[in-house]
């Protein structure tokens, strides 16, 4: 395949994703303007400016109307994902590192960095279908696990919330109370910072990424561990594929480590590996950086990654790698 | 024409006054290849007037389901940084580079299925197809394993006789009858109370040369001349390395002086292979 280089950041990839029907690719990275794409041909449709800092994580609506980010000046922006504008924003007292819809958009859930003595906190937002009447305050605040909580989604109808970060636990709490409900347990689960979070197309099971260099599948309802893919480079970024048994998996050496090695010695690529089978299918190799981002497109025919080298990868499937056999 | 004569101060005021005078965008095609070529023109910086021609092959996907959405979604004008993004930015491309997937096996094995799962190791597929072959001598185990990855190696006798294995040499191995998997020096070896002295003596008094040899001449085949003489530890046929051609000569080492003694009165001149051989002493190499 001939990937599609989409040069439109001048900072390090943060996250990618795209909207439900796959025609629309959003980037966010160190610089503070996300971006749209067309996800077939990579052509820029337009950039989101108004952020301060670093943005970090993006969702996009159901419908492809809305799109919030969570960025380091302290805000979360909504906007229009059609003309760039922005509806609203939410201000924060520290870095908002993670955002995501819930199922029906009537909801958001963001949380916060520890920041100047605040702890780390994953606030609730409901979400209006008139902008004007959007209000900024939270239906629900949970102060809880020490350090970042690198990324944070929405259960099973919405009932629960998991997050997951610094501390490698994951977590799920009670959308109404707030409870925690379930907790990892240490000794399997991850032993270093979980980086990403990526749920399935159904939303039964979710895969995590971490410094540990392994990523770990996990029931949404159970929070039970189902599989373990190991690797010999700390995780960055996790996807599912959608439409086969497949997880792709980036990452590479620290950012910091990158000037003084080679870049074959780097593991730059991100790995498929068979969901069941936990067994290695293959490397894409191509980033001059680790990995920092990577999205399915929901029809599972192509993928894109974000690289700490400012580039985002698309990668349309050869034919041949549908007929992959284990 | 008149464009030329312009000077860059007047174009820095009003360079969107000027746009007029350019000829309009002109759009060719698509062709029957698919291939459409749009024609700008456009003031670069230095004021002169560029023509840019840009040229894509529209591709219909047979596989592109767009829904109604996502087709409108296509039309959308550009907003932010892209609404005013000039053509040459080139912030996508195409990578000139083909990017395979890169399989950790070779693509054509396949996992599930036990006989192919060795197609990849040819060690490991002669150990299956010609399973008689592998012996352990160690152990004296027909098929299971090789003598290096023998489970008994630990608890094998010491062997009691050591000839020095010339490289290649398989009928000299084979003859000794001995052979481990680990690496043991030769002086820990069975054997080496002798193999002190013995050793700097094969160098340069126990040494054989034989020289007219014929081409055919063989390690195997000096070994069956010379072992009628008494026991020998070395065979040694010199091979060109690139045409693996004999070269015509060797050398023999026997173990006892007396017995190198008889070989070259008995051997010297003697016709080998239509060639009459000629056997001395091996003169030591001044060092």
């Amino acid at each position: 395949m001939r990937p599609i280089l989409m040069k439109g950041h001048e900072r390090p990839l943060t996250f990618l994703k795209y909207n439900r029907e796959g025609d629309l690719l959003f980037s966010c990275a160190k610089d503070h303007n996300p971006t749209v794409w067309f996800a077939d041909n990579g052509e820029r449709l337009g950039t989101y400016r108004g952020h301060n800092g670093a943005v970090w994580c993006c969702d996009v609506s159901r419908d492809s109307m809305r799109l919030i980010t969570g960025s380091a000046d302290q805000t979360v922006k909504l906007w229009n994902v059609q003309t760039g504008a922005q509806l609203y924003s939410f201000n924060f007292d520290s870095p908002a590192r993670s955002v995501d819809f819930s199922v029906g958009d009537k909801l958001a859930v963001i949380t916060t960095d520890p920041f100047m003595g605040l702890p780390s906190t994953i606030q609730v937002k409901r979400i209006a279908r008139d902008p004007n009447e959007q209000s900024s305050e939270s239906v629900l605040t949970i102060k809880g696990p020490q350090g970042r909580i690198n990324r944070v989604t929405w259960g099973p109808l919405n009932k629960t919330i998991i997050s997951a970060g610094e501390d490698a636990v994951v977590r799920v709490w009670d959308t109404e109370t707030g409870q925690l409900l379930k907790e990892s347990d240490k000794e399997t689960g991850h032993q270093k910072t979980v980086t990403s979070l990526s749920k399935s197309a159904d939303g039964s099971h979710f895969l995590t990424g971490s410094l540990d260099k392994s990523a770990k599948l996990w029931d949404a309802r159970t929070l039970t561990l189902i599989k373990t893919y190991v690797t010999e480079r700390p995780v960055n970024a996790c996807a599912i594929s959608p439409l086969l048994d497949h997880v792709v998996i980036g990452g590479g050496q620290e950012a910091v480590h990158v000037t003084t090695t080679d870049r074959r010695a780097g593991k730059f690529e991100a790995k498929f590996f068979h969901k069941i089978l936990q067994e290695e299918i293959g490397g894409v190799k191509g980033h001059f950086g680790p990995i920092n981002a990577l999205a399915f497109n929901p029809d599972g025919r192509s993928f894109s990654s974000g690289g700490e080298d400012g580039y985002v990868r698309l990668h349309h499937f050869d034919p041949d790698y549908f007929n992959i056999k284990m | 024409m008149d464009m030329g004569k312009l000077r860059w101060g007047e174009l820095e005021d009003d360079a969107e006054d000027l746009d007029f005078l350019l000829p309009p965008r002109v759009v060719v095609g698509p062709d029957e290849n698919g291939v459409k070529k749009v024609i700008e023109y456009r003031f670069d910086e230095a004021g002169n007037k560029v023509r840019v021609t840009t040229t894509t092959r529209v591709r219909k996907l047979t596989r592109a389901r767009l829904s109604k959405r996502a087709l409108e979604r296509r039309s959308w004008p550009k907003f932010g940084d892209a609404a005013h993004e000039d053509a040459g930015a080139r912030l996508t491309m195409v990578s000139t580079e083909e990017i395979l997937l890169e399989r950790p096996r070779a693509p054509g094995s396949i996992l599930s299925l036990p006989f192919l799962l060795v197609a990849g190791d040819p060690l490991a597929a002669m150990g299956k197809a010609g399973a008689v072959l592998m012996v352990c001598r160690t152990c004296g185990k027909k098929g299971d394993h090789w003598t290096s990855k023998c489970p008994y190696k630990d608890l094998a006798p010491p062997t009691d006789s050591f000839i020095d294995k010339p490289p290649g040499a398989e009928t000299v191995a084979s003859q000794s009858g001995s052979g481990k998997g680990a690496y043991v020096p030769p002086s820990m070896r069975a054997g080496a109370e002798r193999s002190g002295t013995e050793m700097r003596r094969r160098n340069d008094e126990n040494s054989v040369r034989v020289t007219n040899l014929s081409e055919d001449t063989r390690e195997p085949d000096l070994m069956e001349l010379f072992r009628t003489f008494g026991p020998v530890t070395r065979v040694y046929v010199a091979v060109d390395q690139k045409t693996g051609v004999s070269r015509g000569f060797g050398f023999v080492n026997f173990v006892n002086r007396e017995d190198a003694e008889r070989a070259i009165n008995k051997l010297n001149g003697y016709g080998y292979d239509n060639l009459i051989l000629r056997v001395e002493w091996a003169t030591p190499r001044p060092n």
